[in-house]
């Protein structure tokens, strides 16, 4: 700092420290040290960074970059961190690999298993349409009631996750209820005839169309609603006397069910989750609590009431 | 020493931009934060969320926080180099031009104009148009200091240059992009993929360092000492410090980006810059803070002095804090949680905030030729609200963070996930709600300021406030 010494130094009343000399609008420097405890901690701050260097990967090279002598890469941290999970996993994955859905419902470690992990898939999966609690939604079935649009039973249900419904896959269930009113199937009167005879159907009033209506019903609704409109689950044609509805059950939604039509859509799942994954969704949905039984196998387990009723939200669509 | 004619002309015309721009970045922010709650305040398309985010984070950093730097800026460098401000119309012209480029950049965000680089939003032909009026910033500030009456250059000086230069290299080369047309407002970046990331990062990371830090350690270079009437602590911690600061800021960008596909290498390199950069950042508070040594006394009576302390305490707190969750170990539960959004508001309601209401209150009487603010009361509830403000919103994101990093890595017994995202999304929403609490004090805060102002600026003197302390004064 021999510049200091062109400028009069002077030394500050309060402090008793000489300035540097520089004045700028009323404002100078004291030529206090650099505090010793500021200039040891970044000493020890770069030197830590330096055993940083020479541990961990670090500086780029010609032909790649300096490794570090602990080995480290981020893909065996991964690695590591999730070798607990794994195996905590693989205790009950090898079991639940080779048993049968029966030998699982029957088995109460196993079937825990499958509904813990059927828990955390639906959660990260279905909830987005399903909702948290799996009550559904506008369009999106509640999973919660005994109402199924394709089949409540365990390999039902399974069917419908590995697949999907109307998903871009050759398996996958398929149908399409025509738009009546959109492409001229129906009259705009006859639609109105019709719509007020599904009203009667869940208990509404009936009116002076009832004939037509019903007339109507017969030959276009009831060959996949079924003659008594409780629908069949084999052309996934939902059951119109429960008064459940998926896309709202006042006369206006429905009239626009009726002239538009309907045609929900769920992603084939198998495409995107591994089998054992899918078979704890199809458990842990089964016994949401509108899962219809097998005949094929006996189920023991899932006599827990308690836990079902906990899962069960009565909030039906109206 | 004789008063040169000073350009105040200027200075005015950006504290009252500074003024008005932030009680709109802080509006929005309240609005995006009630979003956040209540997400059927979406209204899509033009004030959804999405939209909405970069012109609350643009309309704080650049224009709450640019035209604060521009204010201060040039009034210090007139005042530290005894000369007029370099040519008035060019002066006028980075005005204008400043605010023209605020409005296009926030219409476009409206509009789904963005280049979705964080904190480098506006496309190609706002980027071209900051780039001119930022040179001419350059060009004015330059040749005022070369035009300096005084032979040595003010330690402000050295970190508003710092800034303004190295703003300039980072929007030039995170902005390098090619349009689609002359008249699209759309255009592909130069880069992509991981480099598009490092670039991005190397970007707003030094955006945090040189914008909002070097250019607010200008103003706390100036303000500080000038408020307290103290010498500057340490001349020579101010040489090392800056110089640290500037060289390690640079390579600090890469621990945003841990756990990535950037290379290991990178992200160590970001950290441990990270970790050295700890000291250097707190050079500049420590400088500040012992600048009062000899005027404590000071401190209890002036609440703009006490804006400026609370602010370096903050300023220090958040520069702790930034190299802490560079460490990877603590990134990793800290990285896209609330922790961060909370340690971005420490820093910039607690530090940027507070610096710019320091620097502005101690200006407006300044400027306007005023012997003093209209109410110093007020500044005291402005000081008070405000710092309650902050303390809502960063402790909400503390625990709201922590608690949604833990939640997102728990698992049970059987090794599957124990929450969903959405659980924890569930989980956030009370502190979301004292969030909003918090930004609305701060906001109130900003009013009581702007009214303040602008009785100030109308020449009245709450004369029942001074009487009181003149009897007061008279009685001790």
């Amino acid at each position: 700092m021999s510049d200091n010494e062109e400028h009069k130094k002077e030394v500050d009343d309060v402090s008793g420290v000489e300035t540097t000399g520089h004045e700028w609008d009323g404002l100078k420097e004291l030529n206090n040290p650099l505090p010793r405890w500021w200039v040891w901690v970044f000493l020890i701050c770069i030197l830590w960074s330096v055993w940083y260097f020479v541990v961990y990967p670090a500086w780029p090279t010609l032909s790649g970059h300096t490794k570090g002598t602990a080995g480290y890469t981020q893909y065996k941290e991964l690695a590591e961190s999730q070798k607990e999970i794994v195996q905590r996993q693989a205790t009950y994955l090898e079991r639940f690999e080779k048993a049968s859905n029966e030998e699982v419902l029957n088995d109460p470690e196993l079937y825990a298993f499958a509904m813990a992990g059927g828990k955390s898939a639906f959660k990260d999966n279905c909830a987005t349409c399903h909702g948290t609690g799996a009550q559904g939604g506008m369009g999106y079935p509640n999973l919660n009631d005994d109402d199924w649009l394709w089949g409540g039973k365990l390999s039902d249900i399974h069917q419908t996750l590995e697949y999907g419904i109307r998903a871009d896959n050759l398996d996958s269930r398929v149908s399409q209820m025509p738009a009546f009113g959109k492409d001229g199937l129906l009259k705009k009167e006859e639609v109105d005839a019709v719509v007020d005879y599904v009203l009667t159907l869940s208990g509404g009033h009936h009116k002076d169309s009832y004939d037509q209506g019903k007339e109507i019903f017969g030959q276009q609704c009831a060959s996949c609603h079924a003659a008594d409109g409780k629908g069949l689950q084999e052309f996934g044609a939902p059951n119109l006397t429960d008064k459940i509805w998926l896309y709202g059950g006042d006369r206006q939604s429905i009239y626009e069910t009726v002239y538009n039509a309907r045609a929900g859509m769920m992603p084939a799942w198998g495409e995107r989750l591994d089998k054992n994954t899918i078979r704890q969704l199809a458990i842990y949905i089964h016994q949401l609590g509108g899962g219809e039984k097998d005949d094929t196998y006996s189920e023991t387990v899932p006599s827990d009431d308690t836990n079902i009723q906990d899962n069960n939200d009565p909030s039906h669509q109206e | 020493m004789e008063h040169p004619n000073y350009n105040y002309d200027v200075v005015k015309k950006f504290t009252l931009a500074t003024v008005f721009w932030g009680i709109v970045g802080f509006a929005a922010g309240i609005f995006i934060a009630l979003q956040m709650v209540f997400p059927d305040l979406n209204i899509e398309p033009y004030l959804s969320f999405g939209r909405l985010r970069p012109l609350h984070t643009s309309a704080v950093i650049f224009a709450f926080g640019g035209n604060a730097l521009f204010a201060t800026s040039y009034y210090v460098v007139q005042r530290t180099c005894h000369v007029r401000l370099w040519n008035d119309g060019l002066a006028n012209f980075t005005f204008w031009g400043y605010q023209f480029f605020i409005v296009i950049a926030a219409l476009g965000y409206v509009l789904g104009v963005n280049q979705s680089k964080e904190y480098a939003q506006p496309e190609w032909y706002a980027d071209l148009w900051l780039t001119v009026v930022w040179v001419a910033y350059l060009v004015v500030y330059f040749m005022t200091i070369v035009n300096r009456k005084v032979s040595h250059l003010y330690v402000a000086n050295w970190f508003y240059l710092a800034f303004i230069i190295t703003v300039a290299v980072l929007h030039l080369g995170n902005g390098l992009a090619l349009p689609i047309g002359v008249l699209d407002a759309k255009s592909y970046s130069a880069f992509s993929g991981v480099q598009s990331a490092m670039i991005q990062w190397w970007y707003a990371h030094n955006a945090v360092g040189f914008f909002l830090t070097a250019g607010f350690l200008g103003m706390m270079y100036y303000f500080i000492p000038k408020q307290a009437e103290r010498p500057i602590y340490s001349y020579r911690l101010s040489i090392v410090h800056f110089w640290s600061l500037i060289f390690i800021y640079m390579w600090a960008g890469p621990h945003h980006l841990h756990y990535t596909a950037l290379p290991d290498w990178a992200q160590t390199l970001g950290m441990t810059f990270s970790i050295m950069l700890w000291m250097p950042s707190w050079g500049g508070m420590i400088n500040g803070v012992m600048t009062l040594s000899g005027a404590w006394n000071k401190l209890r009576e002036d609440p703009v002095l006490q804006f400026m302390i609370v602010a370096l305490a903050f300023y220090g707190m958040s520069t702790f804090e930034g190299p802490l969750m560079s460490i990877r170990y603590v990134n990793a539960l800290s990285h896209y949680t609330d922790w961060t959004i909370g340690h971005v508001h420490s820093g910039a309601l607690g530090w940027v905030g507070f610096i710019s209401f320091g620097a502005l209150y101690h200006l407006v009487p300044k400027l306007w030729g005023r012997e003093k603010l209209y109410s110093t009361k007020l500044v005291s509830l402005h000081l008070w609200i405000a710092t309650l403000g902050i303390v809502f919103y960063i402790a909400a994101m503390w625990v709201s963070g922590i608690m949604q990093g833990l939640m997102w890595r728990d698992y049970n017994e059987m090794g599957f996930l124990e929450y969903s995202f959405v659980e924890s999304v569930m989980a956030m929403k009370p502190f979301y709600i004292i969030r909003v609490l918090g930004g609305v004090l701060y906001l109130a805060g900003a009013l009581i300021m702007a009214y303040n102002f602008w009785r100030t600026i109308r020449g009245d003197v709450n004369e029942k406030e001074y009487n009181n302390n003149a009897l007061q004064g008279a009685a001790a």
